[in-house]
């Protein structure tokens, strides 16, 4: 049974909700149209919404030459990705013995990703800072991905997955002659696929958005990911005050994410929140 | 949590070889970029230790001892307690009222709740970049907008009383739809029998039912939302580092933001690494206070 709200109160409802969607995407509404302003129009004292002149074209091919945005985009690609596909590949066989392999030291094990992931990057990023000083790898692809090659994060969550897997198809699979590794990559794995998905979502996520490791390790423009690579044009252009390039170059930098969101809310939206809800 | 019980019965023993097949290459990392990095930033804590140097000398608690004596530490730590305690309950009744709101409506739900999750996605650093743009005292578009009603232009980001105010605003916006998720959570996990009961037992108004039913049902909930938006808060980088660098006056000097300065700025390495263990007994500690919370939680 549905209750029935009054015409009024729900109008009323709808009137907030709206207002309050409209001032949480006034930030991305006025970057869009900000990126189309010619300067002149950007650097008006009086209030214009919509641009006169049309300024797009300049600011997006400014975006893309003096900042080399589409350099950062790759990067930021490759690096998301690696980071991802790398922590499965390394997490996946461990979460399988933690969930079903009863061995010496698994809750020594266990305890340790439960208190890894306790620990913020910002905590190990030092000694990894000096150490990647000192082996020459500041500055590479390698100290970008490398550091978080290891997910607890991921090893917690599909550990949880695993567990319920029935253990009479585990043993099934071992008579059929199936390695432990066998059983985790063709068996086990392709079940938790929605778990997989979620992860990778938020690893994604929080990779191409983070600033705070690239910024410790890459000073080399063309290795940059799109945050860093944005933060440094924006300290570059701002002499020349062009905020409708630097409007134009947000806009792309977040793209691919806003996109894909939009396109696939439900599983971003559990992809993001299952740091929450777990 | 539960982490021996399925290991009760050992049904067979596995070889060494095949264990460590599973087990090294996670162990090998783990120890390598966490376990290892953490206890080098205790004991580094504990040294005079600066990048380049050669050597180092134990120096007992005296990066400590500088930390409780230097005013820019104590500066850092109130701009980030400002900072949370602006964000926490900013962005916490906000999410709560959105989901509250959304929860009883059926048209275009889906709408309220994209617009209100999209910053959760959207790239901070970009992101901070435009709202350095709309906060611009002249031509910004907060002040055109304050200007239509015919109030003074507001420094936003150059004025020390405004400017942990502004990123604050900054943070609460985009962490309103994460909390608004979990609320939504926590209000689809409360049977909608006893919403009815309590309307039949008499608590009329929407407001009445709320405060009888909704909220206590939602305290544990809250009280999750609560500190996960508060160690989230804690971490505050991104927009600082974007858009004031700490200024205006050490205004929005943030712990992070300290730590980020001392240790890849100034490479007093040392000093940054006793910064990072206050940093991260803090988290810890947060972080225990969840787990206790979530453990409680009936729902979900």
């Amino acid at each position: 049974m549905v209750r029935q709200y009054s015409p009024v109160s729900s109008a009323l409802a709808h009137l907030v909700l709206f207002c309050g969607a409209i001032v949480m995407l006034t930030p991305f509404l006025w970057m869009v149209i900000t990126s189309f302003k010619t300067p002149d129009e950007v650097f008006l004292a009086e209030f214009q919404l919509l641009p006169t002149k049309w300024g797009g074209t300049e600011n997006y091919i400014a975006a893309f030459t003096e900042a080399p945005l589409l350099r950062l985009m790759v990067n930021g690609a490759v690096v998301s990705l690696s980071i991802l596909v790398v922590q499965v590949i390394i997490a996946a066989p461990c979460a399988y013995a933690l969930a079903k392999i009863p061995f010496r030291g698994s809750s020594a094990l266990m305890a340790l990703v439960l208190l890894g992931l306790m620990v913020p990057i910002q905590v190990p990023a030092l000694p990894i800072y000096i150490a990647f000083a000192y082996l020459g790898l500041l500055d590479s692809y390698t100290a970008l991905i490398a550091p978080f090659s290891i997910s607890v994060f991921c090893i917690f969550l599909l550990r949880q997955f695993f567990k319920t897997f029935p253990q009479e198809i585990i043993e099934a699979a071992r008579l059929d002659g199936y390695s432990e590794l066998g059983i985790v990559w063709c068996i086990v794995v392709p079940t938790a696929l929605p778990a997989i998905a979620a992860f990778s979502i938020f690893s994604i996520i929080a990779h191409w958005n983070d600033l705070y490791w690239p910024l410790i390790v890459i000073t080399e423009p063309s290795l940059a990911t799109p945050p860093l690579g944005l933060m440094m044009f924006r300290q570059s252009s701002q002499a020349g005050g062009n905020i409708g390039a630097l409007m134009a170059a947000s806009t792309i930098v977040i793209a691919p994410l806003v996109i894909a969101f939009l396109f696939a809310q439900a599983q971003f939206i559990r992809g993001l929140t299952v740091t929450g809800l777990k | 949590m539960t982490m021996t019980s399925t290991f009760d019965r050992p049904v067979r023993q596995y070889n060494f070889g095949t264990m460590s097949l599973l087990v090294f290459p996670a162990t090998a990392l783990l120890l390598a970029f966490l376990v290892l990095p953490t206890a080098v930033v205790v004991v580094l804590s504990f040294t005079d230790y600066e990048l380049g140097m050669d050597g180092l000398r134990y120096i007992g608690l005296s990066n400590y001892s500088d930390m409780l004596a230097d005013r820019v530490f104590w500066q850092s730590v109130r701009n980030t307690a400002l900072y949370v305690a602006l964000v926490v309950p900013g962005s916490i009744f906000t999410a709560l009222a959105v989901a509250l709101l959304i929860e009883r409506r059926r048209a275009l739900t889906r709408f309220y709740k994209v617009a209100f999750f999209l910053p959760v996605t959207a790239t901070l650093v970009a992101m901070a970049t435009v709202w350095e743009f709309i906060l611009h005292p002249s031509i910004g578009l907060a002040n055109h907008l304050l200007k239509v009603l015919g109030v003074d232009p507001v420094r936003f980001l150059s004025d020390p009383d405004w400017a942990i105010v502004s990123l604050a605003v900054i943070g609460i916006w985009q962490s309103i739809g994460f909390n608004m998720v979990l609320f939504l959570a926590g209000l689809s996990s409360i049977p909608k029998e006893i919403d009815e009961a309590a309307a039949l037992d008499g608590a009329a108004g929407g407001i009445d039912r709320f405060l009888i039913v909704t909220w206590p049902l939602l305290g544990p909930t809250t009280l999750f939302v609560t500190i996960t938006t508060a160690i989230n808060a804690m971490r505050v980088f991104e927009s600082v580092a974007v858009i004031t660098q700490g200024g205006p006056n050490k205004a929005t000097e943030v712990i992070l933001y300290s730590i980020y300065l001392e240790a890849f700025q100034y490479f007093r390495t040392g000093y940054a690494s006793a910064l990072t263990v206050v940093f991260l007994l803090v988290t810890v500690s947060l972080i225990i206070l969840q787990m206790r919370v979530a453990d409680r939680k009936v729902h979900y």
